[in-house]
């Protein structure tokens, strides 16, 4: 027997009027023709509205990447018109789909070859820790081999949902301090690694 | 001092001739190893060619595949038939209800399940749906492939509208789990007939259009015609199935030769190509896009013509295999019963074995079942289109250029997920 | 005359006799048994047979029956007459301790890589193929994984406890 649709019965048409908003200022002193603010939160403006991703997609989350690329989800607004296929000229490494484990080097040498400063957001429940593929032939996720930043559940995860997680990198990437890269306790992550 | 400076650029170029070491063998070697790796542009998933060049020339290419085996079929193994429907979601992605409904085909037949009209229907407008979206992906992939983005951005709006009829009628997007052995899990709201009616009329505009923009554009033309080619005797010895051999002059098509699901009751045709090359299986799957329309046009009047009580039937009556609606699990003593059994994947399978094959996005999907009688199946093989023509990959690009095997690695239409299982 | 399973039968059993056996009938397709040494025989004869003419090879794949000795591991043929619309199922037995087949790869081009998913999951080895080798999984792993004993998962993994997926 099915239900009557209740939800969405009279959709609203989306509107231009609230479309635009203004954000903050980032904290600083103003003066004539002048600002001036900590460094790592103006590096931090700017990096965080031009990331370059690559987008490493295996499997099915990379078709819901495509989804997420194109005019319906557009993630171009958010500064990633140029998505990338070269680690040495990216920012961000958007790994979605299952690694198995001879991708697993593959991976890593890409993870590798990219310059710093560097994230890394794990897309999908396979990326994630496996997914429902608990097998002798997938990566049981990531983290394994590539210290990951954001995690994005789901299978695949909606394009808001990723869109979600390309923000939460994007608070990441703000608040990120100058320093962060040579500090010990980065230093120690990517030993862990076997990273130099 | 004319003679002075010939003689020091010689002593320079002596000098240097002296300290560069080429590689071992390369001078002897006259092609360049290439290796077109498993992260490619991320639009086809992890293939890897280890491609000998001579300039431009593709000499010879050697194939790498397996970067996301993940095991589905030992995975089969371990489950019961419900659970195995999330994993042949994930073989071809891009069109997963036809997988979807390929294994409760399967099912239905080796346990002698019958399905009412209706849910025939119903069925066929789903998976025309799905063959559309693989098709619209395959197709404007090609033109990505050969710098045209646009057509992409174009089409892919509309994948967004079948998302939207699927999710009226499962809840997911892309990979699916539609259905159950026997039908449907709900029947169609008004909402989701409403989003197939304007599908219905939006996009033969918008499928002209992309047709326009690519079937008689001269670069598009020059780029694809010849790329690729294969004879229809080298395409069936290499067992290929779908549009790609369909594209190579063989109308084999498993909904015209073992039709299944009512695909009798319809009437459409097979477009069939001449030479097999790039051209020829773009011009295929744009055809059978249409054609498909024409066959979700045709199912959704054969629906709409179930009137009363009949328009109510979406699944049909095996409750052995099908969960029990919720009202009668708290009420009725069988359906609690049943409802037990099937969660709990308790539900005996008699013995034997069984292939099934459907038409999928990319050709042929067989179902092989072995079965000992227990809960889960003792042996599943999925016959994989992609796996099995994909062999014919160096013999298609030898000889040609480059930029020629990236288009035919695209109009192949390989789908990671269903190569390497 | 349209092919029926009747005929096939018939045609198998007057031209190899007690070399092809069990012949079934399930849902319509007509499967039988061969001894191992002689499936090219069988299958040239399909293939080349004016009234048979099974040119498509369908599918290849590999069966573990463990508890079956001398008969462990299966290779299953599917093969498919395009022009009669008729399908065939043909069967060879190889004990697991020598599973050597004759390998199909000169009759038909698709059997390359099945039977190299074959040897990849069951340790066939397929006597005369040109590049035996692994194909799906990585090439340093040194056991057949689609074989009954070995488990799903894998052993070496610390982060998911066996107990609490109820597999312990």
């Amino acid at each position: 027997m099915s239900r009557p649709v209740r939800f969405n019965t009279t959709p609203i048409l989306a509107t231009t009027a609230d479309a635009v908003g203004a954000i903050e200022a980032p904290p600083g002193f103003t003066g004539d023709g002048f600002f001036t603010a900590q460094l790592s939160t103006v590096v931090g403006l700017a990096r965080k509205n031009s990331i370059w991703p690559l987008p490493f997609a295996t499997s099915c989350c990379g078709i819901e990447f495509m989804a997420t690329m194109g005019s319906h989800y557009d993630l171009s607004r958010f500064g990633s018109e140029r998505v990338g296929f070269s680690p040495r000229q990216c920012d961000l490494l958007m790994v979605m789909g299952t690694i198995a484990k001879k991708m697993g080097p593959v991976l890593r040498q890409v993870y590798l070859q990219m310059a710093e400063p560097r994230w890394v957001i794990a897309i999908g429940a396979c990326a994630s820790s496996g997914g429902i593929f608990d097998t002798y032939s997938v990566l049981q996720g990531i983290d394994q081999v590539i210290p990951v930043d954001v995690y994005v559940p789901g299978c695949p995860p909606r394009p808001e949902a990723i869109l979600d997680g390309f923000m939460k990198i994007q608070d990441l990437v703000g608040e990120e301090s100058i320093r962060r890269r040579h500090s010990e306790q980065y230093k120690t992550l990517l030993n862990s690694y076997g990273i130099q | 001092m004319e003679e002075d400076n010939h003689k020091i650029l010689k002593d320079m170029l002596a000098h240097q001739q002296h300290h560069i070491t080429l590689p071992e063998g390369s001078i002897e070697k006259q092609t360049t190893t290439l290796n077109v790796g498993p992260t490619h542009p991320a639009t086809h998933g992890v293939f890897q060619n280890i491609m000998e060049l001579d300039g431009e020339r593709i000499v010879s290419t050697e194939q790498t595949v397996g970067y996301i085996h993940r095991a589905f079929e030992k995975l089969a193994e371990r489950r019961p038939l419900y659970q195995i429907t999330p994993i042949t979601d994930r073989l071809n992605y891009c069109s997963s209800p036809i997988n979807n409904m390929g294994w409760h085909l399967t099912c239905e037949k080796f346990l002698g399940v019958q399905t009412p009209k209706r849910v025939d229907y119903l069925r066929v407008i789903i998976m025309e749906l799905a063959r559309i979206s693989d098709h619209l992906i395959c197709n404007s992939i090609v033109g990505v492939d050969t710098g045209a983005y646009t057509g992409f951005l174009y089409v892919m709006q509309y994948r967004e509208l079948i998302y939207e009829i699927y999710e009226e009628v499962c809840g997911s997007r892309l990979t699916t789990n539609i259905g159950r052995i026997g039908g449907f899990e709900r029947n169609f709201t008004n909402t989701a007939f409403e989003k197939l009616e304007k599908f219905l009329k939006e996009y033969p505009k918008v499928l002209k259009e992309f047709e326009n923009l690519f079937a008689r554009n001269r670069i598009f033309m020059e780029r694809t015609i010849g790329g690729g080619a294969i004879s229809a005797e080298r395409a069936l010895n290499y067992g290929f199935t779908g549009p790609n051999l369909r594209a190579a002059g063989v109308d084999y098509d498993v909904r015209v030769h073992q039709p299944y699901s009512s695909y009798q009751d319809f009437d459409f045709t097979i477009p069939v190509g001449k030479t097999g090359d790039n051209y020829d299986r773009f011009l295929v799957r744009n055809q059978e896009m249409w054609q498909s329309l024409s066959i979700i046009e045709q199912a959704y009047k054969k629906v709409q013509a179930f009137k009363g009580a009949d328009a109510e039937i979406f699944h049909a009556d095996v409750p052995e295999y099908y969960l029990p609606k919720k009202e009668d699990v708290y009420t009725k003593m069988e359906s609690l019963i049943w409802h037990f059994k099937i969660v709990m994947g308790e539900v005996e399978m008699p013995k034997g074995e069984i292939y099934n094959a459907v038409e999928g996005g990319n050709g042929e999907l067989g179902f092989y079942l072995v079965s000992d009688g227990g809960r889960t199946p003792f042996r599943l093989h999925f016959r994989r289109p992609c796996f099995i023509y994909y062999q014919a990959y160096p013999e298609l690009i030898t000889g040609g250029m480059l930029s020629d095997a990236i288009v035919t690695m695209s109009s192949l239409n390989l789908i990671a997920g269903e190569l390497d299982a | 005359m349209a092919l029926t399973n009747q005929y096939m039968q018939e045609k198998l059993q007057e031209k190899f006799g007690d070399l092809v056996s069990n012949f079934e009938e399930s849902y319509g397709l007509l499967s039988f048994e061969a001894t191992a040494a002689n499936n090219l025989k069988v299958l040239q004869f399909l293939y080349d047979e004016p009234s048979l003419q099974f040119q498509f090879l369908t599918d290849l794949c590999g069966v573990n029956f463990p508890d079956d000795a001398g008969r462990e591991i299966s290779v299953v043929y599917h093969l498919h007459n395009l022009t009669e619309n008729i399908r065939l199922r043909f069967k060879i037995f190889v004990p697991v301790a020598a599973p050597d087949v004759f390998t199909s790869c000169n009759l038909f081009s698709s059997a390359n890589w099945m039977e190299r998913e074959t040897y990849d999951f069951y340790g066939v080895n397929f006597v005369g193929h040109p590049n035996l080798k692994r194909i799906l999984n990585v090439d340093e792993m040194d056991y057949f994984p689609l074989r009954k004993e070995y488990p799903l998962e894998d052993q070496t993994r610390i982060d998911k406890d066996d107990e609490m997926f109820g597999r312990g």
